[in-house]
């Protein structure tokens, strides 16, 4: 029986031992790592810091595993480890070690490295008496290591020798965007510099700097790159690098047949790997070659995508070219470039920041024909196909080929099933879109296209028409669509157009797109006449204008009901009415209440303490408030509201997609209520705030919904969807960990300052009043099929002879 | 064929409809983005209401469509024919412009 014996317990080693059993090795696997506990996770390592998340691997069935044993020696002649510990094979996934640079006082109280849970939990101590730290080294672990000070609240400064942040991923272009998301979250950045000596007499007082002087700081992480722990395989005889690193052939092994080296101690073909993929790689390479296989290494795509900080960053292919193409939108931070060759045909590399969509397709473009006009490619990366041979998964090395088969075999129907079958997307992630489309390709319908004319999402929609400044349909569906659109795809376009721009919605080419109640400006009923809802703010009126609406209603002999949003519904109106009878509301104050569109509808309130005994709060003034500062804003859905003044909730706030309710001290904001077909009740999202804060969370909440929603798709189910559910909404709102806060408040301002009431405005309007006829060939005729009957002393529709079978 | 004028041709919008009385008969005339015109029944024969001029025009396919307003049933501007339920058509009407005048013929 062969005695397979790794030494080092790491993600590599972790991996080899779980490719061997799930393979059905016959013979012994044994690992002996140095460290107090199992393998985990050396990816996801802050997340233990900042979430306190268990890294921890499963244990594999049938591997022993040896914890806090430390290889000192190897006898290769005699085949045991230490002297005693005897193997047939021998695998060396040692790892790396950071490197610290040799500068005075880098073994003082307070000096870190970021490596191992072990050097976590030194920082979490430290950090408990320090109130500023440095991290040493700005690119890819540098950063992690910033994230990790900055999560235990210190402030945090990053020191790095390049001209910019993350130089082995980005340009300087990118690094510069970069550097803007990093220090819009409170961090330092000190590029082009460098570290003199680490001050302090037994801890660590500061960072002195060549040109800066000094950074007070009580900690300082180290994170300026790694170097191969290859000194067992010296101490061993076997052929080393001259920088470093063990010298392994393809099939891993190295100088000496029994012993074979993999991960980040593995030096192959002159290149040291310290990406999670090829690490993965490079361990089932060996698994094979142990069981008698021939599988091969032959080097890897160095493409990077990982989420800093918040910000996406991604690297794939040459990092230059003959001819780029580079978008730039400073105001949302995003850097995205493609390098191609000079006669514009070939994809070489790219490099996006704060974006990175386009990566998991155009990686697999690399090296070969562009497959769409490269704007294209930067807006609309999914809309590509890709060849069968692509790797989509880099991490676990699936092909598109593979998914696609294990589609066929599996009848797989979700992206859950993709991954439990293939691997693909269970490592980093960053493929999940491309399964996706893949299933979609497969015919697997995973509703992620609106409809036939777009094969994007809303959402995704909605960022191409605010980052490429898209104001027509007809420009979005030529450029990034195909036919000429659809009930379904027609309307979402116009809602976007509305919540970007805030014009008219019957303004020159919007109005084709508008469903018929916004074309209308008033509900169509099943008759085919309309309904109409003037605003009636908080539900407070006045007895004129309650007269006023009785006097219409009986003018044009409308049937009258109470809404559920304290309003007053006016029903059974020809289209030809219409302005006349918004003529009559309109000069006794009243503007539309936009029931017919998706927007903000109405903000219910109950009276509140000005007049109930009980009220601790003037709810009836802020729901008016509210109503007046949110109305006619459009978005993926209706939008509900109320304020209640006291517990007891007598507006039914929380049954609302944003309510308030009143305490003590302030109010508490609930969000994604609805009441409806799936009754939910909204969600605390913040507590005793004051007014101004009160708005300004609804405010944020409000255009990132309108930002990030599906079609259709109410708060209530927006919010079960968001990644990271209520606490990632608050701290996009509230914490600002998208940074995008600043751009949310200054759409919502651009919103109450472009508002104008619709019925108005098309009163004022001759062009738009012309279409407000039953007849085009008959302005004066009334619809003749409009028939009405009496029922309780109001009218009531005739029932109108179905044709269909 | 007795041509009926029905409105100047820019009155018609692209991409949205108009109705026409002529005599008895509702006719939904619409303007498609390429400039053709179509001409078909305006009751829309599933909920009986006199509406699809007020609908969405679109393509499905390449085809072009308007979606009743009152619950989204696609017709097919060219044959009348209901795209999501075959088995239900509508009239069509031959359509034209003479002189700048949009002008539809029933019988």
């Amino acid at each position: 029986m062969t005695r397979v014996l790794i030494v080092g317990n790491g993600p590599s080693a972790h991996r080899l031992a779980e490719t061997l059993t799930t393979r059905g090795f016959a013979g012994s696997v044994t690992i002996l790592g140095e460290e107090p506990r199992g393998a985990y996770d050396r990816v996801a390592l802050t997340s233990y810091l900042t979430e306190d998340r268990d890294l921890a691997y499963p244990e594999i069935p049938g591997v022993a595993v040896l914890v806090d044993t430390r290889v000192v020696s190897i006898e290769p002649a005699a085949k045991t480890v230490n002297g005693t510990i005897p193997y047939d094979v021998l695998v060396l996934a040692t790892g790396s070690a950071p490197f610290v640079p040799p500068v005075p006082g880098r073994e003082l109280d307070g000096c870190h490295v970021y490596r191992t849970i072990d050097d976590l939990d030194a920082i979490r101590a430290s950090a408990k008496t320090a109130t500023a730290g440095v991290v040493v080294g700005g690119g890819l672990l540098g950063l992690e290591a910033a994230d990790a000070l900055r999560g235990l609240g210190l402030k945090t400064h990053i020191v790095e020798m390049s001209p910019w942040l993350m130089p082995r991923q980005v340009d300087e272009g990118g690094g510069a965007v970069l550097k803007k998301h990093v220090e819009s979250l409170g961090l330092t950045v000190h590029t082009s510099s460098g570290v003199t000596r680490i001050e302090g007499d037994d801890r660590v007082t500061g960072l002195l700097t060549p040109d800066r002087g000094v950074i007070d700081a009580q900690i300082v992480v180290f994170s300026a790159g790694i170097r191969p722990r290859d000194e067992l395989a010296r101490g061993a005889g076997l052929q080393v690098g001259e920088r470093g690193g063990i010298v392994v052939d393809d099939g891993m092994r190295t100088s000496d047949p029994s012993i074979f080296a993999i991960g980040e101690c593995a030096l192959h073909d002159g290149q040291i790997y310290g990406l999670v993929a090829p690490c993965m790689t490079m361990a089932e390479v060996a698994a094979d070659r142990i069981m008698g296989g021939a599988a091969a290494f032959t080097g890897a795509d160095l493409s990077t995508k990982l989420k800093l900080l918040g910000v996406e960053v991604a690297q794939f292919g040459a990092m230059a070219g003959a001819l780029d193409v580079t978008y730039l939108d400073p105001v949302a931070g995003v850097y995205k470039k493609l390098f191609v060759s000079d006669d514009a045909s070939t994809l070489l590399g790219g490099i996006c920041v704060g974006d990175a969509a386009p990566y998991a397709t155009l990686r697999s473009f690399v090296g070969s024909e562009l497959p769409a006009a490269p704007s294209d490619l930067l807006f609309s990366p999914t809309a590509v196909e890709l060849p069968g041979d692509a790797p989509v998964c880099s991490c676990n090395n699936v092909t598109k080929n593979d998914v696609t088969a294990a589609i066929k075999e599996h009848d797989l129907t979700d992206v859950a099933g993709v991954k439990a079958c293939t691997r693909a997307g269970t490592t980093c992630g960053s493929c999940l879109p491309l399964l996706k489309k893949i299933l979609t390709e497969s015919g697997v319908d995973t509703g992620s296209g609106l409809c036939e004319h777009f094969a994007h999402s809303r959402a995704e929609l909605f960022t191409i028409v605010q980052v490429r400044g898209i104001t027509t349909f007809t420009q979005l569906i030529d450029e990034h669509g195909t036919g000429r659109g659809c009930d379904i795809c027609k309307p979402v376009v116009a809602s976007i157009l509305a919540s970007l721009h805030n014009g008219h919605v019957l303004e020159g080419e919007q109005a084709a797109l508008q469903d018929t109640n916004d074309h209308f400006l008033a509900n169509l009923q099943k008759n085919g006449t309309y309904s109409i809802v003037p605003r009636i703010p908080g539900g407070e009126i006045t007895p004129e204008k309650l007269i006023v609406i009785g006097e219409v209603a009986r003018d044009f002999g409308l049937y009258t009901k109470i809404t559920g949003g304290q309003r007053i519904d006016l029903f059974g109106a020809r289209v030809e009415e219409l302005p006349r009878i918004w003529r009559r509301l309109v000069d006794a104050g009243f503007e539309s209440g936009h029931a017919y569109g998706k927007a903000l509808r109405t903000v219910k309130s109950c009276v509140g303490s000005t007049w109930c005994r009980y009220g601790v709060q003037d709810s009836v003034t802020l729901a008016i408030d509210l109503e007046l500062r949110y109305r006619g804003l459009r978005s993926p859905h209706k939008l509900k509201s109320g304020v209640s003044g006291c517990a007891r909730e007598c507006a039914e706030a929380r049954s609302k997609d944003f309510g308030v309710i009143a305490t003590e001290k302030g109010w508490n904001l609930y969000v994604g209520g609805n009441g409806g077909f799936t009754p939910r009740h909204a969600d605390l999202l913040v507590q005793d705030v004051d007014t101004a804060t009160l708005i300004r969370t609804i405010d944020r909440f409000l255009m990132f919904y309108i930002r990030t929603a599906d079609r259709l798709q109410r708060t209530a189910a927006w919010l079960e969807n968001l990644e990271g559910g209520l606490d990632r909404l608050r701290e996009i709102v509230m914490d600002d960990a998208l940074g995008i806060c600043a751009d949310l408040d200054a759409q919502m301002a651009a919103h109450i300052a472009t508002y104008a009431d619709e019925w108005r405005a098309t009163l004022d309007d001759p062009v738009k009043l012309r279409r407000f006829v039953s007849f085009v060939n008959a302005p004066g005729t009334p619809d003749p099929s409009i028939t009405f009957t009496t029922e309780r002393d109001q009218i009531k529709p005739e029932i109108l002879q179905v044709t269909s079978r | 064929m007795n041509w009926i004028p029905v409105c100047p041709l820019p009155d018609l919008l692209p991409e949205r409809g108009a109705c026409a009385l002529i005599g008895d008969e509702q006719v939904a005339v619409f303007r498609a983005h390429d400039g053709s015109l179509y001409a078909i029944g305006n009751q829309d024969p599933f909920s009986g209401a006199y509406i699809l001029s007020r609908g969405i025009v679109g393509t499905r396919n390449g085809e072009p469509t308007v979606a009743s307003p009152m619950h989204k049933q696609v017709f097919s501007l060219t044959s009348g024919v209901c795209l999501d339920e075959p088995g239900t058509v509508i009239p069509t009407f031959p359509i034209r412009v003479t002189m700048g005048m949009v002008e539809v013929s029933v019988k």
